[in-house]
């Protein structure tokens, strides 16, 4: 038997705000030399205008395309001259630029970041560039089955919500984009009252302080405080059940089922991801067990609730071989409804689930950057400083009524969406037998 | 900054190396089998991949699956098989180590008595529908097999992929998977490393307890094959993608031998960053592709250098081969630049200092230690590794590549949308990889 697990300790977060509103977050990890930055926009992909999809995404991508009077190449030579790692990444709710560098030069990295986050150059011939390639991406993604389906699952379950489209937009709408779009939406979204600037690794609070006022002290926006928030707009109500993007002669077909479900400030959000782990959300899961080990249907085939701000999806997603489709769906729908009550967890599950959670929970928190995603998390949704202390804790407490409980409020198997993109030939026969009508069959290009 | 450590080799060949980390209250566990797709022979293709699924099937102490008990501890776990190594790994609680050892012991020991034909069929059957997955149902994903069977003649290990060919897979036997297990899943074959929060003698004592009484078996022993081109090998084959890619590949040293590090260093300055040479050039000034990229492949007993771009709309891969050949001739004639060495230098000590972050899994502290050790019995190498990096000159990677990206011998390989060669680099030969 495993001894017991030593207690681990999440660091205290210092925290200061700037007078500009940035709040600077320093997570002290020594150790080895480095130190990485995560700057947070509180606006992503939802913040899209209507007929703007991708503005949010396109704005981050020209982040780094100069400042000043440096060009894109200068600010890329700048960064590989600290040998740092630099990144960009856009979600629906948030904007991240990361920055991770040897500690010898966090100041200079903290004034690269700033010029890029705060006072990018947004040229015209950049912007033309960055969105031609952009719609290059776009083409390509028509080949990605895994891509594809990502995109149209997402319009089917959100339809005109913030949530329904991917951070990159359609081509419609960034044709229809211009430099002056970009430069708007810079100025209105990415500004210091719904930033945190959070440094973690080898670093003290005084000093981060002292480089962010150096860096964002005169970094203003045009919008007011605080207006983070995007409004909640209707999810499309129940829809046909089964969709189809035709991929002839596919060998194996991508799959996506699910429905729109809880948010990230749910109450059963211990519970939830206990329930999603037994079902979907670990090697051992129910439905990896079933469609992999059992059946060798597919190289593997997870669950999960994508917690937001506002209602999130859940998603089963595997790619099947195509003779075993329909098979995969039956199955897997029905490990989804077994789980709300008519197959509860087992005690045996339920402790498997939690241990997966909680005994090996430090693993978590052992880079520089770890340290940084883990801060960030609680500065998007908005939780307690002692929440990774509590998690632990919260998550042994699930009980298994509650599981049944939670997946009953959150999921309902009439609801659940399926879209399929695979060789319709073959398969179209096969998937009738289910009962969710007659599939619908998506052309390839309609998203 | 190193890896301090300590090296015990067992009796029975087992090498151990434990690291001593208290930063993290976990442990990483890390075993290394000095096998992969090198040691297959043409037309048993793919096997030592399909072996390493099998050993996460339970063995005789244990004939369940090897996750539960692990992720019951707490602990993370996973294994790949490359061309020249398979590994496995645990991240387990502090006092889970005990534990992630009997495991790993009783399936290195005891694999076969908990063999069925069921269990190597499902998993078959599993390893299709990763080759479906990663390779077929993806695009430009048989690249790897058009690429390596041109490179490399067919009596070469590297001539094909550790996915293997699917004939190959569809007629192994279980016969072979315990011929293949006897041969090298021995102690004398593998390499052990426990990094953490450990105490080394403790960890020592629990490795003893669990491994020393296994039989040793032999070590594998080299693979001996040699590779050269004496053309431009042009293939081309067509595929379910919009925008046509070309691919250019040159035999190059192998893993830490001279000029290994020179063209890490050249690929990265060639297409790593939108400051890179190619970069520059074909996405950011002419705009002829969507993006490039480029890599120094080293293996164990050779290496590759791979270029990679994909054209935009409107352009054919002719363009983008004369562009990013005039690049290479114009850095094997005048060199890297002072900055582009400096560059080189101050991002490998970043690299190395990230990868010293971790204890666990791919790529952290226990798995460098058993890379170290497998491929040069010398675990201790991680800052001479780096030295190699420091030690890169303006005119080292000059002659690297002048001597090794020859444009007289390489392959050339285009993958061009259905129905459309003509977008293929001038004079390829169709291809059929499958």
């Amino acid at each position: 038997m495993p001894g017991p697990a030593r207690s681990f300790t999440f660091p205290r977060i210092e925290k200061s705000a700037l007078a500009n509103g940035l709040r600077v977050w320093t997570v002290p990890h020594p150790g080895v030399p480095l130190v990485a930055f995560t700057l947070l926009i509180q606006h992503g992909a939802a913040t899209d205008p209507p007929g703007m999809e991708g503005l949010a995404a396109v704005t981050a991508d020209m982040l780094d395309e100069g400042s000043g009077d440096r060009s894109a190449i200068e600010m890329h030579e700048a960064l590989a001259r600290l040998g740092a790692q630099f990144d960009t990444d856009i979600g629906s709710d948030a904007t991240v630029a990361s920055l991770t560098v040897l500690t010898r030069f966090a100041a200079r990295a903290l004034g690269l970041l700033s010029d890029i986050v705060a006072r990018p150059a947004l040229r015209e011939q950049d912007f033309l560039r960055v969105r031609q390639l952009r719609l290059h991406r776009l083409t390509q993604l028509r080949d990605m089955p895994g891509a594809l389906a990502d995109r149209a699952f997402l319009t089917l379950l959100y339809g005109a919500h913030p949530y329904g489209h991917l951070p990159i937009g359609t081509e419609a709408s960034l044709t229809a984009m211009t430099p002056d779009d970009v430069r708007a939406f810079h100025a209105e979204a990415i500004r210091p009252a719904v930033a945190t600037l959070i440094a973690a690794g080898d670093c003290d609070h005084a000093t981060v302080v002292r480089l962010a006022a150096d860096a964002f002290g005169d970094w203003t926006g045009s919008g007011g405080p605080g207006d983070k928030d995007v409004q909640a707009a209707t999810v499309p109500p129940a829809m046909p059940r089964l969709h189809i993007v035709p991929r002839p002669k596919a060998p194996q077909s991508e799959l996506r089922i699910g429905q729109v479900s809880a948010a990230r400030d749910t109450p059963d959000y211990h519970a939830l991801v206990v329930a999603n782990t037994i079902l979907g959300g670990q090697f051992v899961s129910r439905i990896n067990l079933n469609l992999r080990e059992d059946k060798g249907l597919t190289y593997g085939a997870r669950t999960a609730f994508e917690f937001r701000r506002l209602s999130g999806p859940f998603v089963l997603q595997a790619a099947v071989q195509t003779s075993g489709t329909a098979r995969a769906i039956e199955e897997s729908i029905a490990e989804i409804a077994g789980i709300r009550g008519a197959r509860p967890v087992t005690g045996a599950e339920l402790e498997l689930g939690i241990a997966a959670l909680t005994r090996g929970y430090a693993r978590n928190f052992e880079t520089a950057d770890q340290f940084g995603r883990a801060a960030l998390q609680l500065a998007l949704y908005d939780l307690p400083d002692d929440y990774f202390a509590q998690f632990v804790t919260r998550v042994e407490r699930v009980t298994s009524d509650e599981v049944s409980r939670v997946m009953t409020r959150h999921l309902d198997p009439a609801r659940l969406t399926t879209l399929v993109v695979g060789d319709v030939e073959v398969i179209g026969q096969d998937l009738t037998r289910l009962g969710f009508g007659e599939p619908v069959v998506l052309p390839p290009d309609a998203y | 900054m190193n890896i301090s450590f300590s090296k015990h080799t067992l009796a029975n060949g087992l090498d151990v190396l434990l690291h001593e980390d208290h930063g993290c209250p976990i442990v990483a566990v890390n075993l290394w089998y000095h096998v992969g797709s090198k040691n297959e022979q043409p037309g048993r293709t793919g096997f030592a991949h399909l072996f390493e699924h099998l050993m996460f099937e339970g063995s005789q102490h244990y004939d369940r699956g090897y996750f539960e008990p692990l992720q019951g501890a707490g602990a993370t776990l996973n294994g790949s098989t490359n061309a020249d190594r398979t590994n496995y790994w645990e991240i387990v609680p502090s006092g889970a180590l005990g534990l992630a050892l009997w495991m790993e012991s009783d399936r290195m020991g005891y694999l076969l008595p908990a063999l069925t034909e069921a269990k190597f069929s499902n998993q078959r059957d599993v390893v299709l529908n990763e080759r479906r997955q990663n390779y077929e149902n993806r695009p430009y994903g048989l690249a790897p097999m058009a690429l390596l069977a041109a490179l490399f003649p067919p009596d070469h290990p590297y001539h094909w992929t550790t996915i293997g060919d699917i004939a190959d897979l569809q007629a192994a036997q279980l016969d072979d998977v315990q011929a293949f297990f006897r041969r090298y899943y021995r102690p004398a074959n593998a390499s052990i490393a426990i990094a953490g929060d450990i105490n080394r003698e403790d960890a020592l004592g629990l490795v003893r307890h669990y491994f020393e009484n296994l039989d040793p078996g032999e070590p594998a022993g080299p693979v001996r094959a040699s590779a050269s081109l004496s053309g431009d090998a042009r293939i081309r084959f067509e595929d379910r993608v919009e925008l046509p890619r070309l691919y250019l590949a040159w035999l190059t040293p192998a893993m830490f031998a001279d000029g290994d590090a020179d063209l890490d260093l050249a690929t990265d300055l060639l297409a790593n960053g939108k400051m890179s040479r190619l970069y520059r050039r074909l996405v950011f000034d002419e705009r002829i592709a969507t993006d490039v990229s480029a890599s120094q492949n080293s293996r164990e007993i050779a290496g590759y250098t791979q270029i990679t771009a994909t054209a935009a709309p409107g352009y054919a891969l002719a363009e983008l081969e004369r562009a990013i050949l005039e690049e290479i001739a114009r850095l094997a004639q005048g060199g890297p630049t002072a900055e582009e060495i400096e560059r080189g230098r101050v991002q490998a000590e970043s690299q190395f200092m990230l990868r010293l972050q971790t204890v666990g899994g791919f790529g952290g502290k226990s798995d460098q230690l058993n890379a170290y050790n497998t491929f040069l019995g010398d675990p201790a190498y991680f800052d001479r590794d780096l030295a190699r990096y420091q030690d890169v000159t303006a005119a080292s990677l000059q002659q690297a590549v002048a001597r090794y990206l020859d444009p007289a011998r390489r392959v050339t390989l285009s993958v061009v949308p259905q129905g459309r060669a003509a977008l293929a680099a001038p004079g390829s030969e169709p291809a059929a990889p499958s």
